[in-house]
């Protein structure tokens, strides 16, 4: 994947494609787990038409299973909320962390390009930007395919139900842990500071022990984040 | 096809608090200048977020994803990314089969 470095001047179309194709592994790997989601959902009572627009509306994987996990009648709608907020209180880091790479977006562009942001097509869109501009073309190559295949790979799951073996027996998991990986080792080649690594780690870890959910996720990163800010701006771009 | 309005309105409220987390971010970022500490914050956001995403599977899970991780790591270091993802997969299969 290290071609996004020598990619600064390409036509938006070749610029999407190229986001799609560097996106096409997690997209896959995010597959089986979708079939699982709407299976959970059928199983749960969901009509696929639900399952569907739960996935169109929210498009949060984490805070959707858990939404599924809690779902009964009457629904738990309080629950359901206040847990998808801690769920996915890092994106708020993470839309910070990405906003100073947006200026060829545009406010509006900025804002509907937005409610697209996961995990994965974030990591992918902050790898690119540490190797050059990060473009609109770009960030919706890795975005609207990746989206609509959740939308649509949910929906196929609450309608043929639990046909999927656990995703484990395949490394599908994984996957997504060693695609971080690979991503947190160039980000961490181009600028080096172990600090908020090694304090976001060890903060992960023991609200990983202790919290409900992917909380632990929102306490590391902002852990790591506020160690980051408190050792200050190393000396510009170190080699 | 069947869609309870009570199902609907928990959908919109999952949305708008995600949504806004997703928009808050750079809400704040637009309103108030970068410098200093903020942008050595924002500088730390993304390794931070992404070890804390892997720190469980990567630490805490055993053997098999801890030295599965590592490989991946080393065959980062010289070989395309594809190549250190597969074979990240691959050791962890491998060994989740040896161990059981």
């Amino acid at each position: 994947m290290p071609e996004a470095a020598t990619a600064p001047a390409r036509r938006g179309n070749d610029e999407f494609l190229l986001g799609a194709w560097q996106m096409l592994p997690l997209l896959i790997a995010v597959i089986p787990f979708a079939l699982i989601m709407g299976a959970l959902c059928a199983e749960k009572g969901m009509s696929p038409l639900e399952t569907a627009l739960m996935s169109a509306l929210v498009f949060a994987g984490s805070s959707q299973f858990v939404a599924a996990g809690l779902w009964q009648h009457p629904i738990p709608m309080l629950a359901i909320v206040a847990g998808t907020a801690l769920i996915n209180s890092r994106h708020l880091l993470m839309s910070a962390a990405l906003a100073p790479n947006m200026g060829g977006f545009g406010r509006t562009r900025a804002y509907l390009a937005l409610f697209f942001m996961a995990d994965e097509n974030w990591a992918m869109a902050m790898r690119r930007a540490a190797a050059g501009p990060l473009t609109v073309s770009y960030y919706l190559g890795l975005s609207v395919p990746f989206y609509l295949s959740w939308v649509l790979w949910t929906t196929v799951g609450n309608l043929i139900g639990g046909v999927i073996a656990d995703p484990k027996r395949f490394g599908f998991d994984f996957a997504f842990a060693a695609v971080f990986l690979v991503i947190l080792l160039s980000l961490n080649k181009a600028r080096r500071n172990l600090l908020p690594i090694a304090v976001s780690a060890v903060a992960a870890l023991v609200a990983w022990r202790l919290l409900p959910g992917s909380a632990y996720i929102f306490v590391g990163g902002l852990a790591g984040t506020v160690a980051g800010a408190l050792a200050g701006q190393r000396p510009a771009n170190a080699p | 096809m069947r869609l309870d309005p009570t199902t609907l309105l928990t959908w919109l409220g999952m949305m708008a608090v995600t949504y806004g987390a997703r928009a808050g971010g750079y809400w704040l970022v637009q309103r108030y200048p970068l410098g200093g500490r903020f942008k050595a914050a924002l500088e730390a956001v993304p390794m931070a977020v992404l070890t804390a995403i892997i720190a469980p599977t990567v630490l805490a899970t055993g053997p098999a994803e801890s030295l599965a991780a590592l490989a991946t790591l080393v065959i980062a270091w010289r070989l395309p990314a594809l190549a250190a993802v597969a074979g990240g997969v691959m050791t962890v299969v491998l060994l989740r089969m040896v161990m059981g």
